[in-house]
């Protein structure tokens, strides 16, 4: 089976960890990644923002980016949406580019979704050991509907004891161009998501978005806390046979 | 003409009235607390229920409504007219405040009593009274205490949810001359002593309406004091404010509201008091005031109606979105500095009051969805309040630095070499941006990936 990988503007930025470990993770189940070159931004930030021309250019970059029809990997919920929701609404004014963006739209998966749905990776038996604890991202349960998926590969690690969060679901402030804006309220969100981490008594928290996860971070961190901040996939990439630290 | 109907145009200043209630941890554990009840009361409420469907259904009673509004309004106003109610139409604030005072005039009705209404908070009509020398008295013991306070509400529902029982101790002993007590049973006494003075002295009852019946003229009103009883039945005149948007089919629709209204707003299953009120007293013996006169007010319904975003009438006023919201949940309603808070409030403020005014409300979200999932009918809140912010975009109300970022941004994502520069001029100043720039968000980001400089990404 081969795959498009599209790795993110955060991740490529900040995270090449992350990178790393979902290109082994899908490797490990047999799985050849394509990284089509010349990979930018997918317009979350300004479409979320009201800048509409901006990310319709964002938009159309990607689609010329992305051809064939192996399925597309993303690794972030709101990134995922912004291509599988929002492209065919952005391209809405001209029939060809809104075709193409549903038919792919059509062959879009997040990471967690084709991880389950397509490679049943949580029958896989992987082991991993800690207590564990998971923030569900907006974009992500809310317009995907991808709630079950991450839980279910969590649940599934032999030795680690997954703690749900008391408000898994609640937003923790990132918001994109929100965190930019309205600094002081993002952070206090954050903060709130991160006392919640801490009261779970996990050693480890995990999501599907980076955005999220690098504002919880910076809570945790202004804490003190040694709760370690990590992409699922990054997770699933330490449970893979023999990766155990 | 009273200049208070007029809507000022300076922007509302959102983040330094969301930095005040920010920095207040007693309004935070307040608004906390009732949230947080209302949340898991309203998931206990509609717990194996077929919540989908109904809201389903009543999304598209809503939108039949909608595409015929004027055709509703004008059979509502006949078959009112036809049980004895006298009906006028306002289209806007001002003529709807004219309205009131002049039949309270011709009655020389000095003291009025009112049940919960925000339609009357949105036209100001208890400023327009006072101007004209008529004293209105709140009668929800939540606007009671608002009404004492100087304050407008600060949540649809829960209208004083700012207040806790210590404020509320500190007020009433202050303004009421009672002595101090936090105990709420006691408080509402007092409340429920004062009050009663106002019923019975009060010449005219205003109210507002949940929603209006077309097929019959009738008013529903969805209360739980009882207030809303005695304001339409003590007094000789009931005066009700009706804005078009309330209207719904026929008495066959109630079963629907009223199984959504009280669940998604305090997860009740049903309100302690339901009134359906159908014209006015007829003969010695049977209920209601002797006078019913009913203002239908527009007030850019009918403008909202023919925009894009006319979905936002679905909106029954429920609060829900508000108890979802995580930004209403730090900050309380006052910080939207407008009549209606939370999610449904930033984008009707916006509508109603216009982008000048109301465009710092539309920065306060993550746009995280929370609003649109517990919305009874399915008001699309997401949309709307994108839908908005390109508008503000389109207006050029956002600060110049962000639109010359974006359009920087913009050039980069479609050419991959000039975005691979940019990444590598942004990595070298990283370090010292951060620093220059740590109490901004840029303090709160990660470090630039070292591995970053040595490997080609792609």
């Amino acid at each position: 089976m081969r795959v498009q990988l599209f790795t993110t503007c955060l991740i490529d930025a900040f995270f090449p960890e992350t990178r790393e470990a979902v290109l082994r993770l899908l490797r490990h189940f047999g799985v050849e990644v394509v990284i089509p070159p010349g990979q930018t931004c997918c317009g979350k930030p300004s479409d979320s923002g009201g800048y509409t021309r901006e990310s319709r250019r964002a938009a159309v970059h990607f689609l010329s980016l992305f051809q064939g029809s192996d399925p597309i990997l993303i690794p972030s919920g709101s990134c995922a949406s912004m291509v599988k929701n929002h492209y065919p609404l952005l391209l809405g004014n001209d029939p060809r580019l809104r075709e193409k963006a549903e038919v792919l739209a059509g062959r879009t998966y997040e990471l967690s979704q084709f991880l389950v749905q397509v490679l049943r990776v949580h029958e896989a038996g992987l082991s991993w050991s800690g207590r564990i604890t998971y923030h569900a991202s907006c974009q992500l349960q809310r317009e995907l509907g991808v709630r079950e998926e991450p839980l279910l590969l969590l649940r599934s690690l032999r030795g680690a004891e997954f703690v749900p969060l008391s408000h898994m679901d609640r937003c923790c402030g990132f918001g994109g161009i929100f965190m930019a804006k309205l600094p002081e309220l993002s952070l206090a969100l954050a903060e709130e998501k991160a006392e919640e981490i801490i009261s779970s008594g996990a050693d480890t928290v995990t999501g599907c978005d980076h955005g999220c996860l690098l504002n919880i971070a910076d809570a945790l961190r202004r804490r003190g806390s040694k709760v370690r901040v990590k992409h699922l996939a990054a997770v699933l990439a330490e449970a893979l046979p023999g990766k155990q630290t | 003409m009273s200049a208070k109907n007029e809507i000022p145009t300076h922007p509302i200043p959102f983040r330094a009235l969301a930095l005040r209630s920010l920095s207040d941890p007693e309004l935070r554990a307040t608004l906390s607390l009732v949230v947080e009840t209302f949340t898991q009361k309203r998931q206990e409420a509609l717990a194996g229920l077929p919540w989908e469907e109904w809201r389903e259904r009543l999304s598209s009673l809503r939108l039949q409504i909608l595409n015929d509004l004027p055709a509703f309004v004008h059979l509502f106003a006949a078959r009112a007219r036809a049980v004895g109610a006298t009906v006028h139409q306002a289209l806007d604030a001002k003529s709807a405040c004219e309205i009131v005072t002049s039949i309270l005039r011709e009655r020389e009705a000095r003291r009025v009593v009112k049940s919960k209404s925000m339609i009357s908070e949105e036209i100001h009509l208890n400023q327009h009274l006072r101007e004209q020398g008529i004293e209105a008295i709140e009668t929800d013991l939540g606007e009671y205490i608002n009404q004492l306070a100087g304050h407008g509400p600060s949540h649809l529902i829960v209208p004083a949810i700012h207040h806790n029982r210590r404020r509320i101790g500190q007020l009433f002993a202050h303004k009421l001359n009672v002595p101090y007590t936090e105990d709420p049973v006691e408080l509402t006494r007092i409340a429920r002593k004062f009050l009663r003075e106002e019923f019975l002295r009060a010449q005219a009852g205003i109210t507002g309406a949940n929603f209006a019946v077309a097929e019959t003229g009738s008013l529903v009103l969805f209360t739980n004091e009882g207030n809303g009883r005695l304001v339409t039945t003590l007094p000789p005149l009931h005066l009700a404010l009706v804005s078009i948007d309330k209207m719904i089919p026929s008495t066959g629709d109630l079963p629907l509201v009223v199984r959504l209204l009280p669940r998604s707003a305090t997860g009740q299953i049903l309100t302690s008091y339901l009134s359906v009120i159908t014209g006015a007293r007829e003969a010695a013996g049977s209920w209601g005031a002797h006078e019913l006169h009913i203002v239908l007010v527009d007030n850019g319904r009918s403008r909202i109606l023919a925009s894009p975003y006319r979905e936002m009438l679905k909106c029954i006023r429920c609060g829900a979105c508000s108890n979802a919201c995580p930004i209403y949940r730090l900050v309380g309603g006052h910080a939207y500095g407008s009549t209606y808070p939370g999610p449904m409030g930033a984008v009707l403020t916006a509508l109603l009051e216009g982008m000048e005014r109301a465009h710092p409300l539309l920065d306060g979200s993550t746009l995280c969805g929370a609003c649109a999932e517990v919305c009874p009918a399915k008001v699309p809140l997401v949309t709307l309040l994108r839908r908005l912010r390109e508008q503000k975009v389109e207006a050029r109300l956002t600060p110049w630095v962000e639109r010359a970022a974006m359009a920087g941004w913009a050039c980069a994502v479609r050419f991959p070499l000039l975005y691979r520069l940019g990444k590598v001029a942004a990595g070298v100043v990283w370090p010292v941006a951060k620093r220059i720039g740590r109490n901004t968000v840029l303090g709160r980001m990660p470090d630039f990936a070292p591995r970053f400089f040595r490997r080609r990404i792609w």
